[in-house]
């Protein structure tokens, strides 16, 4: 489904500021595999879902969608195979726009826009029961302006919003970071029921080391641009954190450093 | 107190043409969040097209066609600049602005003024009839309104909201932004220079300096209208009902201010305090006069923290 070739970024080339984000890296994953993601500050996650959602283009390398080479087309065109969470809850959906507006954008996601009636009363029915699946309330605030939601509610429609139409892959960049607990949580619950229900292959990225083995079908972790650890199926499941940080010390040779994943054990 | 009401049909009608205007401001400024400087150049474009036309025989309605077609132009342009070149947009808009001031100058065959004098009866409208004038300019802003409202609740209408609220989502859920971008600008100066075509008439002439600071009376207008109309209903039809709202009261402010004696001088100098004014209040307020929580003592502190930053 995702074929990552020999990906190359280096930011600020040439400047004593030159920072080389990903370094030949390959990945493939099958249809319907949900990964985590995990790595220390700086490993080239985030840099890894940029590439593949095409906010700029890598150095060297391809990426391939369901057999499409999309590595030079415009974010917007690529758009149509992704569905995205940000880590900020306030950059997924239009803070000046009804809840149901964001939806019926995302529900048009892919295809060609006419000038036909944005968001019609049936679009309004099927996004409340939606919404109400999300048990959250927000199936009577439809016409509520997004930017009045809080930012667990904010990602939860961005969930809704990105899986609306079926993606091809879903991204998620720590898009629970952002949350108190009991809130990052009940997205994260969310998140698992729509990636589940759908058969939604899936890139998480998290920062926090239970929920990268709790969660998924598969577990990669990152350094220095580069995947040192990859486990799947019956392995992943049996895993451990000190298991995962013996593992990657091994692949590594350092010890893994990142306050936020520390803290977060 | 009778001059005052002599005065007023004249500035309504005259406020509801930069009314017009303003709505054209609010759909860069306020649905795209650009600050578009087109408008100084495309109001101007607007009248310049309509009164040759006019005065070269084409029909009215024709010569209003071709201008807000103009104006369109115009908007692309600007939004070519900022999207295809990367020029930051209120500099694209400046850019356009100066290559506006010599395409009028063509338009208007060299002179810095077309009169209308001889053909007063080809018109829509004119100050020399202005209850008839604002009759002119209420349908036009009726019509306006409701093809705007319309276009905005659209699929693509709702991606042109979304490209100003939120460039990140909307390009994540597919939108290209930088087509948008122009589109947008395109019907911003449309508008724009309809209300030219409207004032060229009005005004019974076309100046090559018509329109200079038309971005900061739309601005004035913008923020004069939302005051109010954002107090009674936010939406889309309200807004834009305020606007032109707006734009009339700004004028009846103007040939109040006029009356006092003010020298007609001074006049772009009061828009830019009125635009100064609604910019700076919201912003000291915020900034001095809002209420701080004070710091809890240690022990006071709400027990449920659990370690999590």
């Amino acid at each position: 489904m995702l074929k990552l070739t020999n990906l190359q970024k280096t930011f600020n080339p040439g400047t004593i500021n030159a920072k080389t984000a990903l370094s030949g890296f390959d990945l493939h994953i099958a249809e319907g595999d949900f990964v985590t993601v995990i790595g220390g500050n700086g490993a080239g996650k985030s840099t890894l879902l940029n590439a593949i959602a095409g906010v700029w283009k890598p150095d060297y390398g391809t990426v391939q969608i369901d057999g499409v080479d999309v590595t030079n087309m415009p974010e917007h065109k690529r758009a149509r195979y992704l569905g995205r969470v940000f880590q900020d809850p306030m950059k997924g959906t239009s803070p000046d726009m009804e809840i149901a507006e964001n939806l019926s954008i995302a529900a048009r996601r892919g295809t060609r826009r006419k000038l036909i009636w944005g968001c019609t009363r049936k679009d309004r029915e099927t996004y409340r029961e939606m919404l109400a699946q999300l048990g959250l309330g927000l199936e009577d605030r439809l016409s509520s302006k997004v930017g009045l939601l809080s930012g667990g509610q904010r990602q939860a429609v961005t969930l809704l919003m990105a899986t609306i139409r079926k993606p091809k892959i879903l991204l998620l960049d720590e898009h629970t970071a952002a949350l108190d607990p009991k809130t990052a949580a009940k997205v994260l619950e969310i998140t698992d029921k729509l990636v589940t229900e759908n058969k939604l292959t899936t890139l998480m990225i998290t920062h926090n080391m239970h929920d990268a083995i709790a969660y998924g079908n598969r577990l990669i972790m990152m350094h220095e641009g580069r995947v040192v650890v990859d486990v799947s199926g019956e392995t992943k499941k049996q895993l451990t954190i000190s298991q995962l940080l013996g593992l990657f010390e091994e692949a590594s040779g350092s010890a893994f450093s990142s306050d936020k994943v520390i803290l977060s054990k | 107190m009778s001059a005052f009401f002599n005065t007023l049909p004249g500035a309504v009608a005259q406020g509801m043409i930069w009314g017009i205007m303003a709505m054209g401001v609010y759909i860069s400024y306020k649905i795209l969040d650009i600050a578009d400087l087109t408008v100084d150049g495309s109001i101007c474009t607007g009248a310049c097209v309509c009164a040759v036309m006019v005065v070269g025989g084409a029909p009215v309605w024709l010569a209003m066609l071709v201008a807000v077609l103009a104006g369109a132009l115009a908007g692309v342009l600007t939004g070519l600049l900022h999207t295809a070149l990367g020029i930051p947009s209120i500099l694209a808009g400046i850019l356009t602005q100066l290559i506006l001031y010599s395409v009028n100058l063509a338009i208007l065959g060299g002179k810095s003024m077309v009169s209308l004098a001889g053909n007063r009866e080809d018109l829509l409208l004119s100050m020399s009839n202005n209850p008839s004038a604002i009759l002119v300019g209420t349908i036009s802003v009726a019509l306006l309104i409701v093809v705007l409202w319309l276009f905005f609740y659209t699929e693509v209408g709702l991606t042109l909201k979304s490209t100003g609220d939120n460039p990140d989502m909307s390009r994540a859920q597919g939108v290209n932004v930088k087509l948008n971008k122009v589109i947008g600008l395109a019907i911003a100066n449309a508008l724009v220079a309809f209300a030219g075509a409207l004032l060229a008439q009005y005004k019974g002439s076309a100046n090559i300096n018509d329109g200079r600071g038309a971005i900061v009376i739309g601005l004035a207008a913008i923020f004069i209208g939302l005051s109010v109309s954002l107090k009674i209903k936010p939406n889309f039809v309200v807004s834009l009902i305020g606007v032109v709202g707006g734009g009339i009261v700004y004028y009846i402010i103007y040939s109040i201010v006029i009356l006092m004696g003010l020298k007609t001088d001074y006049l772009k100098m009061l828009s830019a305090i009125i635009v100064v004014l609604f910019l700076a209040v919201p912003y000291l307020k915020g900034e001095y006069f809002t209420k701080r929580k004070p710091i809890p003592l240690p022990g006071e502190h709400d027990a449920g923290g659990d370690g999590h930053a």
